[in-house]
């Protein structure tokens, strides 16, 4: 009905206008009603949440359902003195250190070997993507179990292989040393697919020729791999290793299900704590403030993405 | 400098050199070739093991026997423990549900926030654009204190839309889907409404036919994201009836707090309950 109104007043604009020129668009209203059902829900859920997250940090705020008091800045100052909170900072952070550097070198060594293997390449993205799509807690599962210390998979090739003596079985989960370590070798098995993809998207795109004219010029694979294949993988890289970082930073799923944060809290991160603080320490207010410390983190590898992405243009 | 003078002449001879390298590989490169797919195996291992325990009987599978691969007894009971016992046909009808509904929705909304960003200017656009933008930004874990409050609060805890609409918000899906359709060329959209197609149509009958890949793009990834989602339901689903199923077999059959240390799952999941574990 609106649309045979408008037809005339179209079809005239089709004609004095050049045709597909975006800024001839008619400024109106009717653009506002196709955002809004996003924007309604974007409201509730992602802005709202984020202004109330900073006023219960202010407030002494409790799940139990008490009318919250303004506590002034007690929450923050509370975090920064709380030794349990920096040590679950620290551990978010050693868990993102250790991750991300095998996360994207294996990510781009992997997705070189299947580029280039050209029969078996089907089996090769097949075998580092797969892990990629099964939930956290099969993963989490399986791992434990391959990690037992008495008759588990990893410990039988050890003691196989001569690595470690039988009578005194390596212990993974259990131990404060090891335990990061172990969920990390998870972490990396289970992930890695993502940045694998990206890389594998992204060495489709560099033409071949490129390769052929230095093998002209008597370039070797290891020339043409530090010269032509990874500068040309540089902008990908930049985005894998950001959000790479910021996805290690928000680590909780593997940890709470493999070590519940332990032994002796050697695994608690961030998220961990603000759900142990939250969730059974029935503190909502300090929880929200323990939020904003690890938000305003993310947010700064964001914005160092942001300005990475727009100084090198697209 | 001459190498590149050179090239035209030369790139007839390597044609044909190259073809030949394909054919007989190096001993080399054969070795290489193998210690890749050696690789590939061992990447795939886990999943295997997973496989052959879950064809072992219970006693076979249990910590304590030898490590063997291929099972002595062959046993399909561990599946069938899965459809018999607990609650895993629940927990799978609940993630599909739930993964379902944000699917559709995330695929809803953000069709049509991308097409009124990308086809229409009214006032304030840039700053919406602008603030939803922000929000890419944002983590949603640092907001699941306050999202459970409203959740609670709008009487959602433990139900579908609790779990699903919090996760319906994907600023980076709207993003992807503007650029993708300001590169749609506006010819066939003036011809349809010509023909007297309003916005809708046009977007129904014009853009979405034109936008296949990237819709299934989009889905596919929304769909995977909320299915393997395991904090927001964690929270929301405490009733074991509405859990999801990677939150149901992580905290209720799985998890370190549970039997993994005593039997292999699939088996065990059916049979072992935290209240009998712990």
């Amino acid at each position: 009905m609106t649309a045979q109104t408008e037809t005339p007043a179209e079809a005239q604009a089709v004609e004095t206008r050049p045709p597909s020129t975006p800024n001839a668009k008619r400024r109106n209203w009717t653009g506002l009603w196709f955002v809004l059902p996003f924007f309604a829900a974007y409201a509730l859920f992602l802005i709202w949440p984020t202004i109330l997250g900073l006023y219960y940090s202010f407030t002494d705020k409790s799940i139990t359902g008490r009318t919250p008091s303004w506590v002034g800045l007690d929450n923050w100052s509370e975090v920064f003195a709380d030794e349990r909170a920096w040590s679950a900072l620290w551990n978010t952070a050693v868990f993102t250190l250790y991750s991300t550097p095998p996360l994207v070198i294996l990510a781009i060594v992997f997705a070189l070997l299947a580029n280039r293997a050209r029969k078996a390449g089907w089996f090769l993205r097949l075998a580092f993507f797969a892990p990629f799509v099964i939930p956290v807690s099969v993963v989490t599962t399986i791992w434990t179990w391959i990690y037992q210390p008495d008759g588990g998979l990893l410990n039988h090739y050890l003691e196989l292989f001569g690595i470690q003596n039988p009578d005194t079985p390596v212990i993974w989960l259990q131990d404060e040393n090891r335990a990061m370590w172990s969920v990390v070798i998870t972490t990396v098995w289970w992930t890695i697919g993502f940045n694998f993809l990206l890389y594998l998207a992204a060495l489709q795109t560099i033409p071949q020729d490129v390769y052929e004219a230095s093998a002209i010029d008597g370039a070797g694979w290891f020339r043409q791999l530090r010269s032509i294949t990874l500068p040309l993988l540089s902008r990908t890289t930049g985005l894998v290793i950001t959000l790479q970082l910021i996805a290690s930073l928000r680590i909780f799923d593997q940890m709470y299900l493999m070590t519940s944060g332990g032994p002796n809290r050697a695994t608690e991160v961030a998220i961990h704590y603000i759900y142990i603080s939250g969730f059974e320490g029935y503190r909502i207010g300090y929880a929200s403030a323990l939020s904003y410390v690890l938000f305003v983190l993310i947010l700064l590898v964001s914005i160092v993405q942001f300005r990475l992405f727009s100084r090198k243009g697209a | 400098m001459t190498a590149v003078l050179d090239k035209p002449a030369a790139t007839p001879a390597e044609a044909p050199a190259r073809r030949r390298r394909f054919k007989r590989p190096s001993v080399g490169a054969v070795i290489v070739y193998v210690a890749v797919v050696l690789l590939a195996v061992l990447w795939l291992l886990p999943l295997l093991w997973a496989l052959s325990t879950s064809l072992k009987t219970e006693t076979e599978a249990s910590l304590g026997q030898d490590v063997h691969w291929i099972p002595r007894d062959w046993s399909l009971d561990g599946y069938r423990a899965v459809f018999e016992q607990g609650d895993h046909l629940v927990w799978m009808v609940n993630s599909t549900v739930v993964s379902t509904i944000v699917t559709v929705l995330t695929l809803t909304l953000c069709v049509l926030a991308a097409y009124g960003f990308s086809r229409f200017d009214f006032p304030g656009k840039n700053v919406v654009f602008g603030v939803i933008i922000a929000g890419l930004m944002v983590p949603g874990e640092a907001l699941i204190i306050p999202l459970f409050d409203i959740v609670g609060f709008l009487n959602l805890s433990n139900t579908y839309w609790g779990l699903a609409l919090p996760q319906v918000v994907a600023p980076v899906m709207v993003f992807i889907l503007k650029r993708f359709f300001d590169a749609v060329p506006r010819d066939y959209e003036e011809a349809a409404k010509i023909d007297g197609a309003g916005h809708l149509r046009v977007l129904w009958s014009v853009i979405l036919p034109l936008s296949g890949p990237i819709l299934a793009a989009v889905g596919i990834f929304t769909f995977i994201g909320s299915w393997n989602n395991f904090l927001w339901p964690l929270l929301v689903a405490t009733d074991p009836s509405m859990m999801t199923l990677p939150v149901g077999l992580g905290v209720v059959t799985g998890g370190t707090a549970c039997c993994t240390r005593r039997t292999w799952p699939p088996r065990s999941w059916a049979r072992c309950r935290c209240s009998s574990c712990s």
